[in-house]
Formats: C-alpha cells, sequence, structure tokens
C-alpha cells in the first residue's frame, strides 16, 4: 500500500522530468533549425503573418483600454496629492515596465498560441507530421521551426504597439476627460521614463516571454496524446502554463532588473 | 502568388508598424531625445548637503531649464558633495559669481539646481566651478529648528 503510493509518486517524478527533457530536446531541435530557415524566409513570413498581424486588432483595443483604465485610476490616486501632473509617468512606466509586456503576452498565449498548439496537434493526431517524416522531411525544422521564431519576432513587436497605443490611451483619458496638462504629461513622462532601464528591459521581457510562450504551445501540441480529447487537454494546457510560466518568469525578471 | 503577395505586404506593414511604436516609445515617451544630446558644456559646484539632488535632475535659470545634472559624487577631502553640471551650449553667458542653490519643486516633489546669476561681467566656461553655493533644504531639519526657536521663544 506504501509502497504502491511511493510508486505512483515516483512515476509522476519520472513523467514530469521525461516531459521537462522533452521540451529542451524541441527547443535544441527547433534552433537547430534555424540555418535552414534562413533559405526558406517564405515560411517565417506566413508564421509572422499568422501570430503577429492576426493579434495586432486585439492588441491595439486591448493596449487602449488598459492605457484608458490606468488614466483614470491614476488620476484618482494621483490627485489625491497633488501630484496630477506625473500621470503621463504613472501611465508610461507601467505599460512599458510591466503590463505591455505582461499582458501581451497572455493575449498572444491566448490568442496565438492555442491556435498553435491546436495546429500542430492534430498534424499529429492526422499523422500528417510521420507523413513528412516518411518523406525524409523533418516535421520539427519545416513545420515548427518556423512556427517558434514567427512567434518570437512577433512578440516584442506586439507589446511595443501595446505600450504604445495605451500611452496614447492614457493621453485621451487624462488630457482630454480629465484636464491634466498635456504639456507635463508629455514632460514628465520623458525626464522619469528612461530609454535603457525601462524600455530596453521592457522589450527583453517581452523576447523572453515571446520564446517560453512559443516554445510551450508548439511543445504541446507536439507532445499531445494523439487523439481528438488529447489535442483539446494540450490546448488547455498550452494556455495555462503559458500564462503560469509568464507570471512566474515576470516575478523573476522584475526582481533581476528592477531588483536592486 | 496574389495571396502570398498580400500576406508579405501585410507582415512588413506590421513589422513597420512595431518598430515604428518602438520608435516613438524611444523618442516620445523615453528620455532618449534628451540623452542624445550630450553637448553643452560642464560645469561642477560644491554642496555640504545635496539632499535628495540625482543625476539627470534639471538645472534651472529664472525657472527656465538650461541644463541637468550629470553625476552627484562625493568628495573624501572635504566631505563635501560634488555635484556635475551639463549646460546647454547656448546659456554660455553665465557670471562666475552665480549663485547655485538646491531647491524643491513642490513641497514633496524631486530636487533641482536654481543658478541665480550674479553680476560679474566674466562668464564660467566649460570645467569651471560656481563657487557660491546654498545647500538642500531638509525639511526636518526646519521643522526641527522651527520647533526648537517655538519653543525658546515662550
Amino acid at each position: 500500500m506504501l509502497l504502491e503510493g511511493l510508486a505512483r509518486l515516483g512515476r509522476s517524478g519520472l513523467g514530469v522530468l521525461a516531459r521537462l527533457g522533452r521540451g529542451h530536446q524541441l527547443l535544441g531541435a527547433m534552433l537547430l533549425g534555424v540555418g535552414e530557415l534562413l533559405r526558406r524566409p517564405r515560411l517565417l513570413i506566413v508564421q509572422i503573418f499568422n501570430v503577429g498581424v492576426l493579434s495586432i486588432l486585439i492588441i491595439v483595443v486591448s493596449g487602449l483600454f488598459v492605457g484608458m483604465v490606468l488614466g483614470l485610476q491614476g488620476y484618482y490616486v494621483l490627485s489625491q496629492f497633488g501630484a496630477a501632473e506625473s500621470l503621463g509617468v504613472m501611465v508610461a512606466a507601467s505599460l512599458v515596465r510591466e503590463l505591455g509586456p505582461v499582458v501581451t503576452a497572455l493575449l498572444v498565449a491566448g490568442r496565438a498560441g492555442s491556435a498553435l498548439t491546436a495546429e500542430i496537434g492534430l498534424m499529429k493526431a492526422t499523422e500528417q507530421l510521420s507523413g513528412l517524416e516518411m518523406m525524409a522531411v523533418d516535421p520539427v525544422r519545416r513545420i515548427l521551426t518556423p512556427r517558434f521564431f514567427g512567434g518570437v519576432i512577433a512578440m516584442p513587436l506586439l507589446a511595443a504597439m501595446f505600450s504604445a497605443v495605451g500611452v496614447l490611451g492614457g493621453y485621451f483619458v487624462g488630457v482630454g476627460l480629465l484636464g491634466v496638462d498635456a504639456g507635463s504629461y508629455w514632460s514628465q513622462m520623458q525626464s522619469k521614463v528612461d530609454f535603457d532601464q525601462d524600455i530596453v528591459n521592457g522589450v527583453i521581457k517581452s523576447v523572453v516571454f515571446g520564446v517560453v510562450v512559443t516554445w510551450i504551445a508548439l511543445f504541446q501540441g507536439y507532445d499531445a496524446v494523439p487523439t481528438s480529447e488529447g489535442v483539446s487537454r494540450a490546448t488547455t494546457r498550452s494556455v495555462v502554463h503559458g500564462a503560469l510560466a509568464v507570471l512566474g518568469l515576470d516575478f523573476v525578471l522584475t526582481a533581476l532588473m528592477f531588483g536592486d | 502568388m496574389g495571396k502570398q503577395r498580400v500576406v508579405e505586404i501585410m507582415v512588413g506593414l506590421f513589422m513597420a508598424a512595431g518598430f515604428v511604436a518602438l520608435f516613438f516609445l524611444a523618442m516620445q515617451v523615453s528620455n532618449l531625445s534628451a540623452a542624445v544630446n550630450s553637448d553643452g558644456y560642464q560645469l561642477s559646484a560644491r554642496f555640504s548637503n545635496v539632499g535628495s539632488l540625482k543625476a539627470r535632475a534639471p538645472v534651472t535659470m529664472a525657472g527656465v531649464r538650461v541644463g541637468r545634472v550629470e553625476r552627484v559624487e562625493f568628495d573624501t577631502q572635504s566631505y563635501e558633495a560634488v555635484v556635475t553640471l551639463r549646460i546647454q551650449a547656448e546659456v554660455d553667458t553665465i557670471p562666475d559669481d552665480t549663485f547655485a542653490n538646491i531647491f524643491t519643486a513642490g513641497l514633496l516633489g524631486e530636487q533641482y539646481i536654481g543658478l541665480e546669476p550674479g553680476g560679474s561681467l566674466d562668464y564660467l566656461r566649460d570645467g569651471d566651478e560656481i563657487a557660491y553655493t546654498q545647500s538642500a533644504l531638509i525639511l526636518e531639519q526646519m521643522i526641527g529648528q522651527f520647533l526648537f526657536s517655538k519653543a525658546g521663544g515662550d
């Protein structure tokens, strides 16, 4: 009885380790496909279209609303201290440092990551991947590598759009609606938001999130049980694991970047 | 072929929009546009206490920004703070008996350096030191002095 429990614990532990190992193997194999990808840039362009262009609408609309909410909430708090002029700093710093990269990564995990998992999982379930292998085409290099790099390239660009639109949204609410002075909105923002400290660190964050979200999405699809139930579970796991990884890594990265 | 072309154009637009957004963040939101402008000339000033003055704080004359604080260092010999200022090149007629004060913007605002021009006809040049300075007003010290003088008066 006790031994059975121990054995079950050991089995699940070994299963987790094996999944981790397969995940890293897949990452390595995808990275090794770079050379081939450079010879076929078309494949990459199609994937940037799928992940990036098709996500623009949701990113821009969310960015606008997040910026407008920051404008309202920030004004409410700051005006209590007579510092409503600092609204621009608050909106821009929180967008560029945190909300831009994180919310973009969560949205991309939901919008594009789940689609990637379902696509790869279905390809596996319908044995298209094995078919490619039969034709001596490496499915990882041909199918997964372009999707991976498409996501990694699209993520920082989407995050930059999110932040930029959010700053404008905060401007509309703060300056247009609540009457903060337009000059101090921009000038305080420019004097307090640092390029190296804030913008570059935000871009680094979103590149890391791009790697993690697409990697998890592709691995869940590639590792899915090849049945319809397996694919549906893999899609759920892709979004859940992606979101958890983004939030956890965000804490680690923030502690490393702004901790001291 | 037609569809492929559309996809390529859309991706091109997407990449361009992403870089425009990054450029907007760099130039309009952050201080990169101000940091690039590192010309002008340096002055230094010694203060016995700089309060919470930080690098990149504004340097103003008559309320107009004429430069920035480049760095704040501690002199181990004289136990004073040495503040290096970078003044815009156009502002080249600061008299050499100018007074440098550390002011606070608002009651709890950030600290900045205000220059009050003297009457000398000789101007400060690159590398010169401002001789007349007044330290930051530390709010706690002022309150302490105020309470002390009140107590003494009664």
